[in-house]
């Protein structure tokens, strides 16, 4: 059948040198599988033979780890990565995934010669087509980042996508990217290389064997029980592909791995009369919805469709994947899309129309790393489809996290931690991924949000802010306001305001950053983490004093900015801590940190029933009462006085506000503007924020969102962890040295790197970027990920960005790096490198000019303007 | 009124307006106009819903298009006395015209909805010309006058609505009953001389109302779905060790109302004591208690006479001693088709001996039952014991009323028995049964297994003539119509067509006040000499099913009269096999090259999106029956503004639609052939 044609490799069988898997033999009988007994004990026991596997194993056993066993419930490489299309391409929208792929391409290009498996490696290239200006938009973005991680590609004509690929009809295209690096393999076989030189460095592999669930052992793995005897090990690795989800929760502690199977259709042809080269590059056209790859001669072309066919819901756990059902029907739109692409194929014949689950996960990205509740539980799957381009380089930073600790490039964007136990209901999953699937091939602009699994987390004011017009966005499972929508105003519909210029909302934020400025907002950001942490005695402080970098031994009531401080100094998270006693503290972190911050906290803190953490996310409504009139509005509420004398900066109290007692009124906005943070017991919420909004109507009160927000706080350059700063980011790289305790004396996380780093100086610097020739209306929008040039070479790339109201110009932030120009490595940045440079950022190709700030523009916001403020009060009062 | 001549259409309807007395001094009109109300305008400007013309697409209907119609029409009738001879229509069911153009009203007789007895729409019409006008206003309540001067707006406009249709139903309403859709305009000779430019009608409205721009009012595909599906009922045989040894593979079935409440019926069943399945639909007229009674009764009557001694024995043991009776049938019912639970003590005792006879006749001799005997025995009997109830009457004064509403409202009724290859349709009235085949083309043909029991069927005119003396023969059918008012020939019920004048008059005068007070009840036909006039004795056509017979379709006449026999079997058989088309498809091992199958998949879709929408062939075809264009598609937005209509103005076009789609299973049939 196909199968033997898709996998060439059956040839091979008998010849190499994995014959020596304990039961690898596909001709094996069950009786012979069943004879060979599993190792009671290995290192590391890896579950799944795809390629996520084996490419584990193949990573692993490069290290030098030994004794590692990968069991497989069918036989190696079946599954999806069988059914598989065996694209590789390196046109990724996250720089990770990119360097993935390129890894992937370099390692599967070398793998023939390191294992003499042939893995129908060809180098095609890839052709990406643009029906419209706003996909060649989008190419163009791709573009300017895939070379200055140097891969090579360019973007097109129409004429030349002709001459590239003789079938494709070109005259509805608009553009096109090129990357000729790309190429084709043959799935199957890259697995079975990866595997037979894993297994030729020592890795055992078993196939037949199911993985039943995984013991733990207070919180750390301690061994497999699999459906052929018991494996003890330190170390598991979830490579299940679509069933991960289930063996997750297989688990007597649950691990959830939020993942869903959707049906995915492609067609293969006869060979065309004249067949085609093996090296027709691969076309994706993905307004068209669908995918060409030359095969054998004729063509393999899938699709993601706008209706996808979620299964295994109720998760059935089949020992391997049997051909699914065919279905026409469903293919029509895409077939529809193939002949318009082209015409010519109108007489080829059919072969077959493939049915294979592929695996999505919630947000379009893959799913890397440690489970935050079981030690040694690590997790590779969800590929969305993309399995062949990211197996090599996921594998390698997984078995790079397992040996050393941590991976070399910052993950965060695929980290399992990413996701808390409430992205894991099947119903969410299932409606998610129809979602999710269609979207791989739709535009992907600036600020979209998904629409399925919404109003998950609300803060009690959801209701309320929403008639008032309020549009949400949600984080980690939890509504946030983006800005709220005035009566009197209409915005377009989802779909037209998809867009890479200036958005509808502009006006809208603009007003309710005018009024954080000027009179005074409130911000609902209740989704922010916040954990309590108390003891009976020190401990707490004690504890505190070592995982954070700042000095927490402060007098009660004083609020610290602290990092979360990793071994090599990079932030784990950045968060505020008030101390609210002597022996409690209160700590508030970016929501999504809800479960990395839970996980390290508790893998850090000693076993000790006298130290209790505490998430107290679901106690308090959070509202933010940022502007010069917050005073005002507080200090009418609690008949006490806020101004600075009474209440300074970064000071934390209780009091009352209206009838409600007990509010934690903190002196700080996250945003550098003057106001005040209310925590606020949930069931006051709605009162307080009643009570806040009727008194505030004098000073010129409204309601705003996190785009306001985020204006401000760029503006300010305050860096958000997340966006701007990542485990891989020091204080010193971020001009945070003032908020590290170097210099008194006492030990924490990430000391030793960061006084290595004082000495010998930073290798990258966090700098505000202002555009300065950017039309606002007219050009491209900044978003990230915009690569920087320092005096026409690359330095870096942008984190964040956003419009400032106040400069009225874009500001971007990002890292600036000093590659050395004859050997291209990283040297020193200094002050000086920074300050003394032209900067250019490059928005989807074309470059703007920008000013580089290490410290925020200060002279423009001074409180000069007295006078102004107190008219404007008047006019607002009446 | 002149007797003949004021049966005659408009002229009747004129004579009546010119003789109607003016306004008493002082009585204002419904509603605080300062002008004198202009000549026919009464009704456009008391009504508060938007006006129906401003529907697009939709023919308006008469009353509301600046047609000759409504220049034809007189003056508006004086408001104090048809706002409370209205008043009472209103709150009746019935919202037509007698086909002579006369006022067909009932007495303000019922609180409630479901207990009206009143005339039904168009069945029958009572020419109240002839009792004068007083009458209405002697029989008009008195708290009707003292709310007069309350009646809310809405209220009135809704009266007057009604009256509007009434009042304009007789002008278009030729001698003939016309078929719903004829109600819209339509430039018929008759109007013309009433007909002049639709301008100068204009003027009358003061341009103020009419001029708003059309008030857009459309069901979205997902609430016509809802409400189209409301009263859908499928049945599947079910199989046993994966083969269906029945007939019949399942059947489909669903009704849209028009009436409010709707008037219509279904009843489905298995017999459990003797092979074979009952199905019947029951449309009513005068009121729903009829075809309700008889949609509960009929099968047990059919059952019981179908039962071999033995059983029926059995049966009467079992009573007698209290044990558990044996089930007769197994219901299929959709969860609206209720049973009243109230009088199934009393007809349970109807059954009873009505078997306690059967048992006496039979004396044990022949086994052997004709089916078509025993249909026309049970249709009888039951006909008779609804007879009988209503005169012997109940103790119970509401199960007395009820008899008597059975008995006095009317239900046609065709049922079809299926056993084996054995198919017996029994039909009373204008309901149909018809037949699909398949011919060897592929292609549809529909085979008629009822007849008509009406006007249309020349037999039946006969059978009528025969049974009655010579000198009726031209008052027993009038107008097409039974003594001018009853349109189908046969019926359940109606007893004001059976009983003599004296058995009607001793029931009505010893019956409860609701019943008394009733105009409809109260009348009797005209020309009344010899009854009964009517009967429920069925005829019963016997088909032997062949392989080809594919499908039956049962449905009283709201369905055949918008659609040709021909479309309804071509639309059923296109579902049925269509549904088989939806099968993946498979490449498999044949040469199929990328183009073919583009081709193939996008006419696949093309016929997916447009009509298979329903799982239920009766659905389907409903959604045909109101939905269909010129082209003979159905027309979404024409759907909507159908289902859309409100209660008073749907059953101007449509009636109550009830469809039963059974399916036959030709491999079994088949292999009965084969058998012999």
């Amino acid at each position: 059948m196909f199968h033997r044609l898709l996998s060439v490799v059956r040839r091979q069988r008998t010849g190499r040198g994995w014959q020596n898997w304990s039961s690898g033999r596909s001709g094996a009988s069950a009786a012979e599988a069943h004879s060979v007994a599993l190792p009671a004990q290995a290192h590391v026991v890896i579950c799944g033979g795809g390629i996520m596997g084996t490419s584990v194993a193949y990573h692993l056993s490069k290290m030098g780890w030994k004794d590692i066993v990968l069991l497989e419930q069918g036989r190696l490489a079946a599954g999806s990565t069988r059914f598989c299309a065996g694209i590789l391409s390196t046109a990724r929208h996250l720089s990770i995934e990119q360097k993935m792929a390129d890894y992937s391409n370099k390692l599967y290009q070398q793998l023939e010669q390191e294992t003499g498996i042939q893995t129908g490696y060809i180098r095609t290239g890839s052709i990406f087509l643009a029906q419209t200006q706003d996909r060649l938009i989008s190419l163009k973005r791709i573009n300017s980042r895939l070379n200055v991680i140097g891969i090579p590609s360019e973007i097109i004509s129409p004429k030349k996508v002709a001459e590239l690929h003789p079938l494709l009809n070109v005259h509805d295209l608009v553009g096109a990217m090129h990357v000729p690096e790309d190429a084709v393999v043959s799935s199957a076989d890259v697995a079975l290389a990866l595997a037979s030189a894993a297994s030729q460095n020592g890795v055992q592999i078993y196939d037949r064997t199911s993985v039943l669930h995984v013991m733990v052992k207070k919180g750390q793995v301690t061994g497999v029980e699999t459906d052929k005897g018991q494996i003890e090990c330190q170390y598991f690795v979830n490579c299940a592909g679509q069933w991960a989800y289930e063996l997750g929760l297989s688990n007597e502690e649950p691990v959830s791995i939020p993942l869903h199977a959707c049906e995915h259709f492609y067609l293969l042809t006869r060979p065309l009369e004249t067949p085609l080269q093996s090296n027709t590059p691969t076309v994706v056209d993905a307004d068209g919805r669908i995918y060409i790859r030359n095969w054998q001669g004729g063509i393999l072309s899938g699709g993601f469709e706008k209706n996808p066919k979620p299964i295994f819901t109720e998760g059935k756990n089949q020992l391997e994947i049997q051909n699914l059902q065919e279905d026409w029907d469903h293919f029509e739109p895409l077939l529809s899309s193939l002949l318009r692409r082209m015409p010519e194929l109108d007489t080829l014949e059919i072969m077959k129309l493939v049915n294979c689950p592929e695996t999505f996960t919630p947000d379009m990205r893959c799913i890397l790393g440690e489970s935050p509740l079981v030690q040694g539980y690590f997790v590779l799957a969800g590929m969305n489809s993309a399995g062949i381009s990211f197996g090599g380089g996921a594998g390698r930073y997984l078995a790079e996290w397992m040996v050393h600790g941590y991976p070399s490039e910052n993950i965060w964007e695929l980290d399992l931690k990413r996701f808390g136990a409430l992205q894991s209901s099947r119903t969410f999953l299932r409606h998610r991924v129809m979602e999710v699937m269609p979207l791989l091939y739709d535009l992907k602009v600036p600020r979209w949000d998904f629409q399925t699994g919404r109003q998950l987390r609300t803060s009690p004011l959801y209701d309320r802010l929403d008639a008032q017009g309020a549009r949400w966005m949600e984080k980690h499972g939890f509504e946030r306001p983006k800005y709220f929508v005035p009566p009197d105003k209409d915005l377009l519909a989802l779909e037209q305001s998809k867009t890479f210029y200036k958005p509808d909302w502009f006006d809208i934020v603009e007003s309710e950053v005018k009024c954080c400025k000027e009179a005074v907002c409130v911000i609902d950001m209740s989704s922010f983490t916040k954990f309590e942490i108390t003891s009976t005695g020190d401990q707490a402080l004690e504890v505190l004093q070592y995982l954070f970098s700042n000095d927490l031994d402060v007098p009660v009531g004083h609020i610290v900015h602290t990092g979360m401080l990793n071994e090599g100094g990079g932030y784990e998270n950045d968060c505020s801590i008030a101390r609210l006693s002597k022996r409690s503290f209160f700590m508030i972190s970016p929501t999504d940190q809800q479960v990395h911050c839970w996980a390290w906290l508790k893998k850090h803190m000693p076993e000790d029933s006298n130290l209790l953490l505490e998430d107290v996310t679901w106690k308090y409504t959070a509202l933010n009462l940022i502007g010069p009139r917050a005073v005002d509005v507080l200090s009418e509420l609690s008949y006490a006085p806020m101004t600075p004398d009474h209440f300074p900066s970064l000071f934390c109290k209780e009091m009352s506000v209206g009838y409600a007692n007990g509010i934690r009124v903190m002196s700080m906005t996250h945003t550098g503007e003057p106001g005040f943070m209310l925590y606020i017991p949930i069931e006051y919420a709605l009162h307080v924020y009643n009570e806040v909004m009727s008194v505030g109507q004098k000073y010129g009160i409204r309601n705003a969102g996190y785009y306001a927000l985020r204006s401000l706080r760029i503006e300010k350059f305050f860096a958000f962890w997340g966006q701007d700063l990542n485990t891989l980011t020091t204080p010193l790289e971020c001009g945070r040295e003032s908020r590290v305790k170097l210099e008194k004396g006492m030990d924490f996380m990430g000391r030793d790197a960061l006084l290595q780093q004082k000495q010998n100086g930073v290798y990258k610097r966090l700098t505000m970027f202002i555009l300065d020739d950017h039309d606002t209306d007219l050009d491209l929008w900044p978003w990230w990920g915009e690569p920087i040039y320092r005096n026409g070479q690359y330095a870096g790339k942008t984190t964040s960005s956003a419009y400032s109201y106040t400069l009225e110009r874009h500001v971007c932030l990002g890292f600036v790096h000093n590659f050395s120009e004859d050997t291209g490595e990283e040297q020193v940045v200094t002050a000086d490198f920074i300050n003394r440079g032209e900067y250019e950022i490059d928005i989807a190709g074309h470059r703007f000019q920008a000013k580089a700030k290490l410290y925020p523009v200060t002279s423009l916001f001074t409180h000069k303007r007295r006078k102004d403020e107190v008219e404007l009060s008047d006019l607002h009062g009446k | 009124m002149p007797g003949a001549a004021g049966l005659r259409g408009r002229a009747g309807w004129r004579g009546r307006a010119r003789g109607a007395p003016l306004p008493a001094a002082g009585s204002p009109p419904p509603r605080a106009v300062s002008r004198p109300p202009p000549r026919g305008g009464w009704v456009r400007l008391l009504r508060s819903s938007p006006p129906l013309r401003a529907r697009p697409g939709l023919p308006p209907p008469a009353w509301s298009d600046g047609s000759p119609l409504l220049r034809a029409r007189p003056p508006p009738p004086p408001p104090l006395m048809s706002i409370s001879a209205l008043l009472s229509m209103g709150r009746c069911c019935c919202r037509c015209c007698c086909p002579r153009g006369l006022w067909m009203l009932s007495a303000p007789c019922c609180d409630d909805r479901r207990m009206c007895v009143c005339p039904g729409p168009r069945r029958i019409g009572i020419p109240v010309g002839s009792s004068g006008l007083p009458l209405f206003s002697d029989a008009m309540p008195a708290p009707a006058q003292l709310f007069f001067p309350l009646l809310r707006n809405c209220e009135l406009s809704r009266i007057y609505g009604t009256a509007c249709y009434c009042h304009h139903k007789h002008l278009c309403c030729p001698p003939l009953y016309l078929p719903q859709s004829r109600l819209r305009y339509s430039p018929h000779p008759v109007y013309a001389t009433f007909c002049r430019p639709k301008e100068s009608w204009w003027q009358y409205t003061q341009g103020r109302r009419y001029a708003s721009t059309p008030q857009k009012f459309y069901l979205t595909p997902p609430q016509v779905n809802s409400i189209l599906k409301a009263n859908e009922y499928s049945f599947k045989v079910p199989e046993f060790d994966g083969k269906n040894v029945s007939s019949v593979l399942g059947f489909d079935s669903n009704q849209l109302p028009a009436n409010a409440p709707i008037e219509d019926r279904r009843s489905a069943a298995t017999c459990l004591q003797t092979r074979g399945m009952l199905l019947g639909v029951f449309d009513g007229h005068a009121g729903c208690a009829c075809s309700q009674a008889v949609s509960e009764r009929l099968f047990y009557y059919i059952a019981v006479s179908l039962l071999p001694h033995e059983t029926l024995l059995e049966i009467e043991n079992a009573v007698e001693s209290g044990r558990a009776l044996l089930p007769i049938l197994q219901w299929h019912k959709h969860p609206n088709d209720y049973f009243s639970k109230e009088a199934s003590k009393l007809y349970f005792n109807s059954l009873r001996t009505y078997w306690q006879e059967l048992i006496d006749l039979n004396t044990g001799e022949s086994t052997d039952i004709d089916v078509k005997e025993a249909l026309i025995n049970a249709f009888k009997r039951l006909d008779n014991d609804i007879s009988l109830e209503a005169q012997v009457g109940d103790p119970n004064s509401f199960l007395n009323y009820l008899v008597l509403r059975v008995a006095f409202s009317g239900a046609t009724a065709c049922v079809a028995h299926v056993d084996g290859v054995d198919l017996h349709v029994a039909n009373t009235g204008d309901s149909r049964a018809m037949l699909g085949v398949q011919e060897e083309d592929g292609s549809w043909s529909a085979v008629t297994l009822s007849n008509d029991h009406n006007a249309q069927n020349e037999r039946e005119l006969e059978r009528l003539k025969l049974e009655h003396p010579k000198n009726e023969a031209k008052s027993v059918v009038k107008q097409d119509r039974l003594l001018g008012l009853l349109m189908p020939f046969r019926a359940f019920g109606d007893v004001k067509f059976k009983w003599s004048i004296d058995l009607q008059k001793r029931v009505i005068e010893s019956g409860p006040d609701q019943l008394n007070d009733n105009e409809y009840t109260k009348f009797i036909p005209p020309n009344y000499y010899t009854p009964p006039y009517l009967t429920a004795e069925p005829e019963v056509t016997y088909h032997r099913l062949r392989p080809q017979d594919k499908f039956l379709v049962l449905a009283t006449d709201g369905l055949w009269e918008t659609m040709h026999r021909q479309d309804v079997v071509r639309i059923v058989g296109e579902y049925l096999t269509g549904m088989h088309h939806q099968q993946p498809i498979a490449v498999g091992g044949y040469k199929v090259t990328l183009g073919q199958m583009h081709g193939l998949l996008t006419e696949r879709r093309a016929k997916m999106s447009s009509v298979f929408e329903d799982q239920n062939a009766a659905t389907h075809l409903i959604r045909h029956a109101v939905g269909n264009n010129e082209f003979g598609t159905v027309d979404h937005e024409r759907l909507s503004k159908m289902l859309s209509l409100p209660e008073e103005l749907a059953r101007m076009y449509r009636d109550d639609i009830t469809i039963i789609v059974v399916q036959f299973n030709s491999h079994v049939v088949g292999a009965y052939q084969n058998q012999e």
